[in-house]
Parts: structure tokens; C-alpha cells; sequence
């Protein structure tokens, strides 16, 4: 059977002060993605390569990395698309390495949790057995950026992010969206002190990258740019209008 | 002794060069850099308006000074970038805007050719009024 060289980043802080890269030969299978080739290297080549996965079909986005320089899910990058190789398989970029393939996410979690991604709501008036009905339109306001799995390939392609770890990045500000653009939710005004500040959508330059990274076509681009419309009418509105107005 | 996490993780740096690692960065840092040639522009325009309030003879030689060949060279050059500033405009705007009619989000290239439509038609309509 053909063979094809993985180039894999390796970093082990315990025996090495820098990073370095291994090679290892896999089988070219047509139905390998880059994720089989790594588990066949854990298995039957070096059992100390440390990366992240789990359900190898694209949903629990785990398994983000580097592929020949372009943010992949590995599990969805095949072998064959990079014949005859090598392929250079590096941890996702713009975050901290804790070994080989594996980076540090905890900024991102703090992130994403600080934008409130669930509906806010006062049910006080709310009928418990009365559904909250939407139209097919206004599921189609929100329901792309409603696809994001987490997996931080959109901050692995962001400069702005990778110049500046402050900004809170394309998938928070996109999840952000999916639930100020959702005709259920009430929470806008509670989300906007932390999407409008100077870390927040206003940070964004509007590189595009992070919509072309995405494996599940979210465009948090777009997502960031009509986040910064709302922001943007707010503060007229707050700076022209009286309270009650508003 | 143990060493914590923090003091062990690797640090990716973003090269110096960054933005000549892909075509999009590549695009994206033209596009803020070619904004200079809108400013220079507006700055040209406001000369233009000094002179032609400050009477005919500042307005001649106003005409004088944009006919010299490093003038009308700046102005070449200076239109060409305006131009590429306008195009990766263009080329991002629909995913920024979004636009409903009856429910529906106008498709993105629509939108691009609208664009381009009445960038044109501005353009026809000026070169009508300096030709005429």
C-alpha cells in the first residue's frame, strides 16, 4: 500500500524547552481523514502523540489543528486531498500549546461564556404551556450562527485575535448574534456592554478569515459586522434619545 | 519541584510578516492601507474648492500645478489604489449587509452588482458633467 509522511509538531515540556517536529509514515487510504492517520500513528507507531478528539464526524469540534498551515477539523481533512504530501499537522495557532497537539482553551471558554450564549428572558408573563412560536423567517435571522460547534478554528484564522488576545473573538461575538437575532430572546441589552466595548465587535477589522476557517459555513463575519449595526444604533440611540424612549 | 501548567505552555508568536502568509491578509491589510488614497482625494477635492473660491487666478494656477506630470503621476496612481479600495469593499459588503425583501435575504452577488451598478452609473454622470 502507497504511503504518505505526516510532519507532526511535537511539543513535550517535561524533556524539551521547544517545540520540534516527528515524521511518521501512514498508509494513503482513500477514506483516511488526517485524524484516522494520528490515531494509526497512536496506535501502532508512538503511543506518547497527545491530541484531542472524539466524535470524528464533524459535531463535537475537538479536533481542530493546523493542516499545511490552514485551520482544519482533522477529522474532515483527508489524506488523498494532500497527496502526495507531506502533511504538516501543527496545533491550532493563536493559543497557548500544553503538549504536542493540544492547546490551552480555557481564554475561549471564558469568552464565550461571558456573552451570555443562551435565551434571556423575564417569563414571568410567559404561559408554560403555551409555545413560543417563531416563523420560518425569523429562524432563518439566526439559525446559521446557531451551527457553531465551538471548535476555534475561526480564532485559529483570526489575526486580530492572534495580535491581541484580549478581543473576544468571531465564535463568542457569532454566538452572541445567534441569540440577540433570536425573536425569543430579550437579552440584547445585557450582551451589549460586552459586545460593544473596544474588545468587543469593535475590535473585529473585518479580515474575513474567520468565515472561510469555519467547517460548518457560521460566517461569523457577517455575525460581527451586523453586531456592530446593533452597537452602533444603540449608542446614537442612547447619546439622541431620552430613556423611556428607547 | 513541580512546574505549574502556565510556566510550561508553549507561546505561539504571529510572525512579523504575517500578513503576507495568505492572499486574504494580503487583501485585507491592501484594503486599509489603500484608504490613504480616498484621504488623499478628499484633501485634493478641498484644495480645489480653496481655489476656486480664492478667485480665477488661483483656480489657473491650481490647473497649472495638477498638470504637472508628478501631479497628474500621484493622481494616476493615487485612482488605482481608490479603485482596489473600492473593489475589496464591494467584495465583502454583502456579507455585512444584510438587505430583506418580503421575507427574504437578497443574494450577496445582487447586492455586489448593485453596487457596481451605481458605482458606474455616479461615475457615467461625472464624466458627462467634466465632458460637457
Amino acid at each position: 500500500m502507497k504511503e504518505i509522511t505526516l510532519r507532526v509538531f511535537r511539543y513535550r515540556p517535561e524533556t524539551e524547552a521547544e517545540p520540534t517536529f516527528q515524521e511518521y509514515a501512514v498508509p494513503l487510504r482513500d477514506d483516511w481523514a488526517v485524524l484516522d492517520a494520528l490515531n494509526y500513528v497512536k496506535e501502532e507507531i508512538d503511543p506518547t502523540l497527545s491530541y484531542r478528539w472524539s466524535c470524528r464526524m464533524g459535531i463535537c469540534g475537538s479536533c481542530g489543528m493546523t493542516v499545511n498551515g490552514d485551520p482544519k477539523l482533522s477529522c474532515g481533512t483527508f489524506l488523498v486531498d494532500h497527496a502526495p504530501g507531506p502533511i504538516t499537522v501543527e496545533p491550532l495557532r493563536n493559543f497557548p500549546v500544553i503538549r504536542d497537539l493540544v492547546i490551552e482553551m480555557t481564554d475561549f471558554m471564558q469568552k464565550l461564556g461571558a456573552v451570555q450564549p443562551w435565551i434571556i428572558r423575564d417569563e414571568s408573563d410567559d404561559d408554560p404551556h403555551t409555545e413560543l412560536l417563531q416563523t420560518p423567517s425569523e429562524m432563518d435571522d439566526y439559525k446559521r450562527y446557531s451551527m457553531c460547534i465551538n471548535c476555534m478554528l475561526c480564532y485559529s484564522a483570526c489575526p486580530v485575535y492572534g495580535l491581541d488576545s484580549k478581543f473576544i473573538g468571531p465564535a463568542a461575538i457569532a454566538l452572541a448574534q445567534r441569540y440577540n437575532l433570536d425573536s425569543r430572546d430579550e437579552g440584547q441589552e445585557e450582551r451589549l456592554d460586552v459586545l460593544s466595548d473596544d474588545e468587543g465587535v469593535w475590535g473585529c477589522t473585518f479580515v474575513g478569515e474567520c468565515t472561510r476557517a469555519c467547517p460548518k459555513g457560521v460566517d461569523p463575519a457577517g455575525a460581527i459586522q451586523r453586531a456592530k449595526l446593533i452597537a452602533a444604533n444603540e449608542a446614537v440611540k442612547a447619546f439622541l434619545l431620552p430613556r423611556w424612549v428607547r | 519541584m513541580t512546574t505549574g501548567l502556565w510556566q510550561r505552555l508553549h507561546r505561539q508568536r504571529v510572525p512579523l510578516l504575517w500578513w503576507t502568509s495568505r492572499r486574504t491578509y494580503l487583501l485585507f491589510v491592501l484594503r486599509e492601507l489603500t484608504s490613504v488614497a480616498v484621504v488623499w482625494f478628499v484633501v485634493y477635492l478641498l484644495l480645489l474648492v480653496r481655489a476656486v473660491g480664492a478667485g480665477p487666478g488661483e483656480y489657473e494656477r491650481f490647473l497649472d500645478w495638477s498638470a504637472r506630470p508628478w501631479m497628474v503621476a500621484i493622481n494616476a496612481l493615487a485612482l488605482a489604489l481608490a479603485v482596489l479600495h473600492t473593489i475589496t469593499w464591494f467584495m465583502v459588503t454583502p456579507q455585512a449587509m444584510v438587505l430583506k425583501v418580503r421575507g427574504h435575504r437578497v443574494p450577496g452577488l445582487v447586492l455586489a452588482g448593485a453596487l457596481y451598478v451605481a458605482w458606474f452609473a455616479v461615475s457615467a454622470v461625472i464624466l458627462l458633467l467634466v465632458l460637457s
